[in-house]
C-alpha cells in the first residue's frame, strides 16, 4: 500500500509543481473556446428546446478538457521517464502491477477532474448550466478521465518517441474527443454522421455527463453508462495485461 | 541456500543470443566480480536479475525468491545500480531517496537514508536538486537508491566507470563495510585491480557464456605465463628471443613466458649466444594477465 500511495503522490506532485502547464493552461483554452464559440453562435443555434448554446457547450467543453489532460498525464510521464531511463526506479522496486497500474491512472483521474472543475468554474461567467443529476456528473466525469488515463497509458508504454506519442494524440485522440458531440448535438447532423458518432465511445461519455446537467441528452444515460462502462473496462483490462506482461517496459 | 542462483539461463534480443545458458550461483556474503568484455552479457544478467529484463529460458532466485514467480519478494532483497547514469529531475537528493525508500514499502527511513548519505559523502548535498549535481555526486545518488530497503543482496553494475578517485575510495569504503557486515555484493568493473582487491569470487562471461568461475585466490594461482625480466650486463639479446619481448629499457627486457617449463629452454639460448645475465626475476600474472588469457582462451 506505502509503494501505491508513493507513487500516486509523485504522480499528482509531476503535474502540480508545474500547473501553471497543466492545469491552468488547459482551463484558458476552454474558457477562450467557449468565449468565441459562444459569441458566434448563442443567437442562432438552440440544441435543445430552452437550453442556450452556451450553456449547452459548457458540459462539452469541459469534458474535453478532462479527457484531454486525463490522456496527457499518464502519456507524458511514461514516456519521458522511459526516454530519460529514469523508469528504472519503478521498475525495480516491489510494486505490484496494480499498484503501478493504479497510481499512474488515479492521479491522470484527478488532474482532469480539477482540470474539469476548473473549467466550469471559469465558465459559470458566460452561462450557468443546470445541474439535474450530479450523480450523472460524476460518474462520467470518473469514468470519462479514467478512461483516457488508461489510454495515455497504453500510448505511453507503447510510444517510443515523442512524435509516435503526437500522432496517437493527432490521428486517435482528436478526432475520438471532436467527433463526439463536444460542439454540437449529434441529432443536429446527416444520417451518416451519427451513425459514426454511434461508434465513438467518447460520445457516450460526453452525453451522458451533458445528461447529468440538463437531464436531457442524445442518448439514454444508461445506454451511455453501459458503453462507456464496456469501453472503461475493455481498456483497463488492456492496460493492466500490459503492465503485467512487461511489455516495452522489461525487455 | 545461495544468495543468487543463475540457472540455464538463455536470452535472446530477436535472432540475437545474448546469454548461452547461463549457470552459477553467488554464496551468501561473497563479494562476487562479474567480468567480461563490452557486449558479453553482464548487464544483460543483471537486468534479469532486477526484472528489467525476462530471461528466454531458465530461472533465476534470489534468496530463495524467483525474480519471475515471486517477484516482489525477490525485488524486496536485492539493491541494484544501473550502469546507464540516469536521474529524476524532478526531486533533490533527500526527495529521491525518500520516494524510492516509499517505492519499497517503507515510510519512516530517515535515519537510515541520513547514514547513507553520510556514508556516502553526500550529507551537504541532500538539498541540492538532482539536476545541479556532477555525474559522479549523481552516481552516489543511485548507489543510496539501491540501499534504501537495506537488500541483503546487492549488485553494482560498472559503478566506478568514468568516476573520480575519491569516489571510488569512499564508494569501496561503503560497500566492504556493508559486505563485512554480512551483505552480499555483485559488482562488474572495468578496473580489474579493483576487482583483484576487493572480491573474494570472480566469474567471467564471454559472448553470453561463462568461461571462468573460481575462488579468487584460484584464478591467481591457476595463471600459467610468467612474466621475467630480465637485466643483460653485455651483449644483446638472441635474436630466436626477440619474439617474446613485451618491453625493452636499455639493457633491460620485459619477455613473456607461456609457463614455467619454456624458463629452461630459454635461459639455454642466452647462455649459448655468451649473453652475461646481470639479474632476473620471475613474476606471476595479475588477475588482468589472467583476464586477458582467458578471454583468449589460452589458460587452463
Ligand atoms: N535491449 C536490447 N536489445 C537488443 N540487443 C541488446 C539489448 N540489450 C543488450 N543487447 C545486446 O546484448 C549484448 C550484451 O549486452 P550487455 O549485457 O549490455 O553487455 P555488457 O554489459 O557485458 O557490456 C550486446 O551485444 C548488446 O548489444
Ligand atoms: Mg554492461
Amino acid at each position: 500500500m506505502q509503494g501505491f500511495q508513493t507513487l500516486f503522490y509523485k504522480e499528482l506532485l509531476r503535474f502540480w509543481k508545474v500547473s501553471f502547464q497543466t492545469v491552468l493552461a488547459p482551463i484558458l483554452t476552454a474558457s477562450l473556446y467557449l468565449l468565441i464559440f459562444a459569441h458566434v453562435l448563442d443567437s442562432h443555434v438552440q440544441p435543445y428546446p430552452g437550453v442556450r448554446y452556451t450553456a449547452f457547450l459548457i458540459p462539452g467543453l469541459a469534458m474535453m478538457s478532462m479527457l484531454q489532460n486525463a490522456f496527457s498525464n499518464t502519456s507524458s510521464s511514461i514516456i519521458q521517464s522511459k526516454i530519460t531511463g529514469n523508469l528504472v526506479f519503478i521498475l525495480l522496486p516491489p510494486l505490484s502491477h496494480l499498484e503501478f497500474f493504479a497510481a499512474y491512472v488515479l492521479a491522470a483521474v484527478v488532474r482532469g477532474i480539477i482540470v474539469g472543475l476548473g473549467v466550469l468554474l471559469v465558465t459559470l461567467v458566460f452561462a450557468i448550466p443546470p445541474v439535474q443529476h450530479p450523480l450523472w456528473v460524476l460518474v462520467f466525469a470518473l469514468m470519462g478521465c479514467a478512461a483516457m488515463a488508461i489510454l495515455g497509458l497504453i500510448a505511453g508504454i507503447w510510444a517510443d518517441k515523442f512524435d509516435q506519442l503526437a500522432a496517437f494524440q493527432n490521428f486517435l485522440i482528436m478526432p475520438l474527443t471532436f467527433l463526439s458531440g463536444v460542439f454540437y448535438s449529434i441529432h443536429s447532423l446527416p444520417p451518416f454522421w451519427q451513425a459514426v458518432s454511434n461508434w465513438n465511445p467518447v460520445f457516450y461519455i460526453i452525453d451522458g455527463f451533458r445528461f447529468g446537467f440538463f437531464g436531457v441528452a442524445d442518448v439514454s444515460p444508461w445506454l451511455a453508462l453501459s458503453v462507456s462502462g464496456a469501453a472503461l473496462f475493455a481498456l483497463a483490462l488492456l492496460g493492466y495485461q500490459l503492465i503485467k506482461s512487461g511489455y516495452k517496459l522489461r525487455h | 541456500m545461495s544468495a543468487i542462483e543463475f540457472n540455464q539461463v538463455v536470452k535472446h534480443y530477436g535472432q540475437f543470443q545474448a546469454l548461452k545458458s547461463v549457470s552459477f550461483n553467488v554464496e551468501e556474503g561473497d563479494f562476487f566480480a562479474l567480468l567480461g568484455p563490452n557486449g558479453a552479457g553482464k548487464t544483460t544478467l543483471i537486468s534479469i536479475l532486477g526484472g528489467l529484463a525476462h530471461a528466454t529460458s531458465g530461472a533465476v532466485r534470489i534468496m530463495g525468491h524467483d525474480v519471475a514467480t515471486d517477484y516482489r519478494n525477490a525485488r524486496r532483497a536485492v539493491g541494484i545500480v544501473p550502469q546507464e547514469l540516469v536521474f529524476d529531475p524532478f526531486f533533490n537528493v533527500r526527495e529521491t531517496l525518500q520516494f524510492q525508500s516509499g517505492y519499497f514499502g517503507l515510510k519512516k527511513n530517515d535515519d537510515w537514508i541520513d547514514e547513507i548519505l553520510a556514508s556516502l559523502g553526500l550529507t551537504d548535498k541532500a538539498h541540492s536538486n538532482m539536476r545541479a549535481l556532477s555525474g559522479g555526486m549523481k552516481r552516489r545518488v543511485m548507489v543510496a537508491q539501491a540501499l534504501v530497503h537495506k537488500p541483503p543482496v546487492i549488485v553494482l553494475d560498472e559503478p566506478t566507470a568514468g568516476v573520480d578517485v575519491e569516489l571510488r575510495q569512499t564508494l569501496w569504503q561503503f560497500i566492504r563495510r556493508l559486505n563485512q557486515q554480512g551483505s552480499t555484493i555483485v559488482l562488474t568493473t572495468h578496473y580489474l585491480e579493483e576487482a583483484e582487491e576487493l572480491c573474494n569470487r570472480i566469474a567471467m562471461l564471454k559472448q553470453g557464456q561463462l568461461i571462468a568461475l573460481e575462488d579468487k585466490a584460484t584464478l591467481l594461482n591457476k595463471g600459467k605465463s610468467r612474466t621475467l625480466r630480465i637485466k643483460l650486463l653485455d651483449g644483446t639479446l638472441p635474436a630466436s628471443l626477440q619474439p617474446l619481448v613485451i618491453t625493452q629499457a636499455g639493457q633491460q627486457y620485459d619477455l613473456k613466458l607461456s609457463d614455467v617449463a619454456a624458463l629452461d629452454d630459454l635461459l639455454a639460448q642466452i647462455k649459448q649466444a655468451g649473453v652475461t645475465l646481470r639479474d632476473i626475476e620471475v613474476n606471476k600474472p595479475d588477475l588482468e594477465d589472467i583476464f586477458v588469457e582467458t578471454m583468449h582462451g589460452t589458460a587452463a
